[in-house]
């Protein structure tokens, strides 16, 4: 187990989700630990029904376990009332989802702004961060088009941007490159590779090994239990020299 | 791996000598095959006689530079023209260990799945960040280093999906083998019934 610190983004600690009761009860996740370092991306990977989506819910307080604490930097969730979980929610966590849920009715930056303007931000201000956060995935050029002027590609950029806009600390993406096309996952991949690289903490769920293959760690689960870790080598010239270079 | 074709096309470029042949071939592929400088001195005399390479003499410095002659430019054409051939099937030995563990008593196949996919993975990550910190760079030089290590990220994505569908076939033998075989879930629910695509695994 380890220690909790200022580093520590985010920390399940023999977490256990149990749906439904008795003889019909299923153990979805069991004895997870897990923790997330600030500028760490992690990777979720497992069959169906292997407790991924689970897992990210508990990790972004959608969802309570069953025994176990999931704190989010160093906050035990399980303290928390429904309002203050939703407030830290909407100002440290980002998330990003396979169907983007966007709202058609709003432009780009509207809806990369929305929930900055939910916590109370002044809409001038939301306006600048949510530019900014577009401008970190590439497209500032579309803040004013709306959600059926843009490809499935910008849409989830757009997706990415509010997940990660006014700088949240801990981005948890499900699946974000399912709808899109090889070359769009790919630039899915670089935002987060790049919102770890400046400190976020990154939790993907993915059943795609190239995808999975841009975190640092990719974690192995099974029947809800985490059986495996691959860590990538820390320093990429290792694969150089090995290679002669 | 032609290294007689590969020699050949280095030396259309310009002529050289044998050293630095192999530099250069080891610079383009990003010395993921490394050339032994004795292998390369066998190539040329083999070429030579095969009227395909002439020396040009000594570089002043010692070296004998070798050029392509026409016949060499026509070989060099002739193989880029034509497809790889493909070895009938090729060798593999992660299939053929995982062909004879499903058919021996004893032998725990899905574990051997398990720790082969988090070598593969592993191998991903490195060649993923290494790809990464290349494009990173930007020089032009880098090209082919790249693209060879889009093939080896092709490869290796490829082997973990088969790995993937190794495991679903077992999974739906052990179902088709009665009841008391079937693997459950945590949620109670069995693996896909019909997981023969990796796209079905969504």
């Amino acid at each position: 187990m380890s220690v909790k610190g200022p580093q520590q983004v985010l920390e399940l600690a023999k977490v256990s989700r149990t749906f439904g009761q008795g003889a019909t009860a299923v153990a979805a996740l069991r004895d997870v630990d897990l923790t997330i370092a600030a500028g760490e991306f992690v990777a979720v990977m497992g069959p169906s029904g292997s407790g991924k989506s689970s897992l990210l819910a508990l990790a972004g307080g959608l969802d309570r376990p069953t025994s176990g604490g999931v704190f989010v930097e160093s906050t035990p969730l399980a303290g928390l009332g429904l309002n203050e979980l939703a407030r830290l929610r909407r100002r440290a966590v980002g998330y990003v989802f396979q169907d983007f849920n966007l709202v058609p009715t709003l432009t780009a930056a509207e809806n990369v702004a929305l929930p900055l303007e939910l916590d109370g931000t002044a809409a001038r201000k939301a306006g600048r961060q949510a530019l900014d956060a577009l401008r970190q995935v590439g497209i500032p050029e579309l803040a004013d088009r709306f959600m059926d002027q843009m490809s499935g590609g910008q849409q989830q950029r757009v997706a990415i941007a509010r997940a990660i806009v006014g700088q949240r600390r801990l981005i948890l993406a499900d699946e974000p490159t399912g709808a899109l096309d090889s070359t769009t996952g790919h630039g899915v991949m670089e935002v987060l590779r790049a919102r770890a690289d400046a400190g976020a903490a990154v939790m993907l769920v993915t059943h795609e090994a190239r995808h999975a293959a841009w975190a640092d760690r990719v974690v192995f689960l099974r029947d809800g239990r985490i059986v495996d870790q691959a860590a990538a080598m820390h320093d990429p010239t290792f694969l150089l020299t090995q290679a002669g270079l | 791996m032609s290294i007689r074709h590969s020699l050949l096309a280095l030396l259309q470029d310009q002529p050289r000598y044998g050293y630095q042949l192999r530099v250069e071939f080891e610079n383009r592929t990003g010395s993921t095959w490394p050339l032994n400088i004795g292998q390369v001195y066998t190539t040329l005399d083999r070429l030579e006689r095969d009227g395909l390479v002439a020396r040009e003499g000594d570089d002043g410095g010692g070296h004998v530079v070798y050029s392509i002659t026409a016949e060499g430019a026509s070989e060099v054409q002739n193989w880029f023209a034509a497809p790889v051939e493909r070895n009938n099937p090729p060798r593999n030995e992660l299939a053929i260990k995982l062909a004879l563990a499903v058919t021996l008593p004893g032998v725990d196949v899905q574990a051997i799945i398990q720790a082969q996919r988090v070598a593969s993975i592993r191998a991903l990550q490195d060649y993923t960040k290494a790809r990464r910190d290349t494009a990173a760079n930007q020089r032009t030089a880098d090209t082919a280093w790249l693209l060879v290590l889009d093939s080896l990220i092709f490869q290796t994505e490829a082997e973990v999906r088969w790995l993937d569908l190794c495991e679903a076939r077992m999974v739906q033998q052990a179902q088709s083998a009665g009841p008391g075989a079937v693997r459950k879930t945590s949620n109670g629910v069995t693996e896909d019934a019909a997981p023969l695509t990796t796209e079905t695994r969504r």
